[in-house]
């Protein structure tokens, strides 16, 4: 089965998911990426690549950061980019997922970007667009986030330069985490020799080991000795029930704090998808500390979605 | 069923799975029924080169009717039974609305009789719409025409209701047929919880919601003696507990479907929607479990599970995709496959979809005895067979197979003398 995010030639022809691209794509996108994050540094922010293209943003579930990154990552490349937000208008009116990616097209599109709740959402629509259009997961259930899984590679890289020394510890809701999965995918093609996911066994889906990364339930043992450690969020809805008694529990036992940080090394980096929740899975104080890049992680975001744009348009 | 007319089926290899006979040889029908050898038919068919054999039994198809017209219909399903050689099938009850009343089974019945191609024998609602808490009317049902009662995919409110309804249709000795699978444990699952339904980020179905399920029910039928046939097996575990249960002399019987003995979730590849199903295609250890338990006769007999989907119900997101695969015409063919991978002979792979599932009903068909029903299939078992929307007769066009070419080709289906199909 060919991997349906490459073209015939072994070109991205679509970023769907991490998983099965080739070490070289990832490594074209993150060296791409490198030479746009001087675009965004200068004063006049623009390059012309995608001229005269149409992004279409379709969120079929709700988004501000990753939906305003992608918005501004195509205005540099100077495309045209029209943001839908489709879960207030026609799949509420009952328009079936293909017909409104079909009216669309109709529209002359060249890049849809596409989030969506279900898991696999954006091969459904890859599988039915034209031969010219170009599909770029922002996001589908908890399957995959390839665009924050590589703008977490490339920040890593941008640090650390060598993955094939790494130890990188995944802290938190694996389970429903697309982060995650995204960056497992991407971290082990790049040769990190170490990924560990932490979390409690009710956070932890079942045979994630066969992704290859070893797992720990507790928090100070998964954190000796990191280079890497990323927080994930965790969203308030899983509190209360059967999978996590509260956020207090939560917090004492796999919250980021600067005490349980002094497992990892000294020159370790803390990452965080973003939204924070504060108090819950991370403390201000390892937030707002020294070894924390959340805030860069978000411009590198920019510089990796016009990558991606750019490199799919032009295959 | 109108017959007046004497067929003789010549020179074919005929096999009777019941009877054990495999040689060469000749099938005579008259008045409907397998006949002693008789001078003048009134019709011959050549069967030379080809396998004859009982007619199939297909344990479970769903014809969509009533209410779901627009998925299939009565005359596109059955015309696709007896394109794939298939002459009896029972169909469950969850139509729309269910079968679980007299009149509702009646109808469907007296169409399906009308359309003179295969032998129908629904299986009734075993609870009111299917809802899991009240009981139908089995004995009226029963009258009407069920063999059985079931559930279909719907879940029983709690073991107190299953409890009862095994009671109640002991009393009577009606089957009840259900499926295996803890509803809670299951919710919101659409696929075998394990590595591939991590990495496709798809919420899991772990294998002991089966089996949890199983073991509670095998305990009722402990308790009730009610004669307990399990649907659709899906996980090594299971086979081992029927294996035990039926050792122990259980009144139980299963099946397993056409798809779970071949595929694993490994085939749901990118997000295939063709691979959703009820219950979910798990791994390869279950699969291989599933095949070899069914090949020694722990599971009693193959089924299609043909439920038919219109490509609106399989064009979404694999966890919003309707689950069901068209199964009907493939049964044959995937029996062979099946048959060939565990090196079995002909005859044994044919028991599982003739004699096995006629005695899972209690019927007289599925053998070609003298007095048994004339309902005789002739295929050529290396023929291939090409499966795309266009050579399908059913109105559902989705299965996992599509586009494969697999052997196996129906040439001539009689059903109580009559030839209903030729291909």
């Amino acid at each position: 089965m060919r991997n349906p995010q490459l073209n015939a030639n072994g070109e991205l022809q679509h970023l769907l998911s991490i998983e099965g691209l080739p070490r070289e794509v990832l490594v074209q996108i993150l060296d791409t990426a490198e030479s746009f994050a001087g675009v965004t540094e200068r004063e006049v922010k623009k390059v012309p690549l995608l001229r005269g293209k149409s992004v279409f943003n379709l969120f079929f579930e709700p988004s501000t950061r990753t939906r305003t990154t992608f918005e501004i990552a195509a205005k540099r490349l100077s495309a045209d980019v029209i943001n839908l937000n489709i879960a207030v208008s026609s799949q509420s009116k009952g328009e079936s997922l293909l017909d409104t990616v079909a009216n669309l097209s109709a529209m002359h599109a060249d890049i849809f970007v596409v989030r969506h709740s279900a898991s696999g959402a954006p091969f459904l629509i890859a599988r039915h667009v034209k031969p010219h259009e170009h599909v770029v997961n922002a996001g589908d259930g908890r399957h995959a986030h390839p665009t924050q899984g590589l703008l977490d590679l490339f920040t890593i890289r941008h640090y650390k330069k060598d993955f094939t020394r790494l130890t990188v510890a995944i802290v938190g809701d694996v389970l429903h985490s697309r982060v995650a999965r995204s960056l497992i995918h991407g971290l082990t093609t790049l040769g990190a020799p170490e990924v560990r996911v932490i979390g409690p066994q009710t956070l932890i889906p079942a045979g994630v080991e066969a992704l290859g990364v070893k797992v720990f339930h507790d928090m100070r043992a998964g954190l000796k000795d990191c280079d890497v450690v990323v927080m994930l969020r965790l969203q308030s809805e899983r509190m209360g029930g059967a999978l996590l008694p509260s956020a207090q529990e939560y917090f004492k036992n796999y919250g980021l704090t600067a005490d349980k940080l002094a497992q990892a090394r000294s020159d370790a980096i803390v990452m965080h998808p973003g939204p924070m929740n504060r108090g819950v899975e991370i403390d201000s104080s390892v937030a707002d500390g020294p070894h924390s890049v959340i805030l860069p992680q978000v411009t590198f975001g920019i510089a990796v979605r016009m990558a991606v744009m750019s490199i799919v348009a032009g295959n | 069923m109108p017959n007046h007319s004497r067929l003789h089926i010549k020179n074919g290899r005929v096999i009777d799975p019941a009877s054990g006979r495999d040689s060469v040889g000749d099938v005579y029908v008259s008045d409907g029924k397998i006949s002693e050898s008789f001078s003048k038919p009134e019709k011959t068919i050549d069967a030379k080169g080809l396998v004859v054999a009982p007619g199939f039994i297909d344990i479970a198809a769903r014809l969509r009717e009533p209410g779901l017209e627009y998925k299939a219909t009565l005359e596109s399903e059955m015309s696709a039974a007896v394109a794939g050689g298939v002459t009896s099938l029972a169909c469950p009850p969850d139509t729309d609305p269910p079968l679980d009343e007299p009149g509702l089974v009646d109808m469907l019945r007296r169409r399906a009789k009308a359309l003179t191609r295969a032998r129908v024998y629904p299986i009734g609602a075993l609870t009111l719409k299917l809802e899991g808490r009240a009981l139908t009317e089995m004995a009226q049902l029963a009258e009407a025409g069920c063999v059985a009662f079931s559930q279909g995919n719907a879940p029983l409110a709690d073991n107190q209701v299953l409890w009862r309804a095994l009671q109640y249709a002991a009393t009577f000795g009606f089957p009840v047929w259900l499926r295996a699978e803890d509803a809670a444990l299951a919710r919101g699952g659409v696929a075998h919880d394990g590595e591939i339904a991590t990495r496709l980020g798809l919420a899991g179905i772990p294998a002991f919601a089966e089996t949890i399920a199983l073991a509670s029910l095998l305990e009722l039928v402990r308790a009730t003696r009610a004669r307990v046939h399990v649907c659709r097996l899906s996980t090594a575990g299971a086979v081992e507990l029927v294996k035990s249960a039926k050792r122990e002399g259980l009144p139980v019987t299963c099946d397993v479907s056409i798809h779970h003995v071949h595929l694993s979730d490994m085939d749901l590849g990118y997000f295939d929607s063709n691979c959703r199903l009820e219950p979910p295609l798990r791994s390869q250890r279950d699969r291989d479990a599933l095949s070899r338990g069914l090949a020694e006769g722990v599971i009693d007999c193959l089924c299609s599970d043909h439920t038919p989907v219109d490509d609106d119900g399989k064009h979404k997101p694999f966890a919003e995709a309707e689950p069901g695969a068209t199964g009907l015409e493939l049964l044959l063919p995937l029996a062979l496959k099946w048959g060939e991978s565990r090196k079995l002979p002909l005859a044994q792979t044919l028991a599982r979809i003739t004699s096995d599932p006629a005695r899972v009903l209690g019927l007289s068909s599925g053998r070609l005895a003298p007095g048994a029903p004339g309902d005789v299939t002739v295929f050529d078992p290396a023929a291939a067979l090409r499966v795309t929307p266009e050579t399908l007769k059913s109105q559902g066009k989705n299965t996992p197979f599509i586009g494969h070419e697999l052997a196996g080709r129906v040439r001539y289906t009689i059903v109580a003398g009559q030839v209903v199909h030729e291909g």
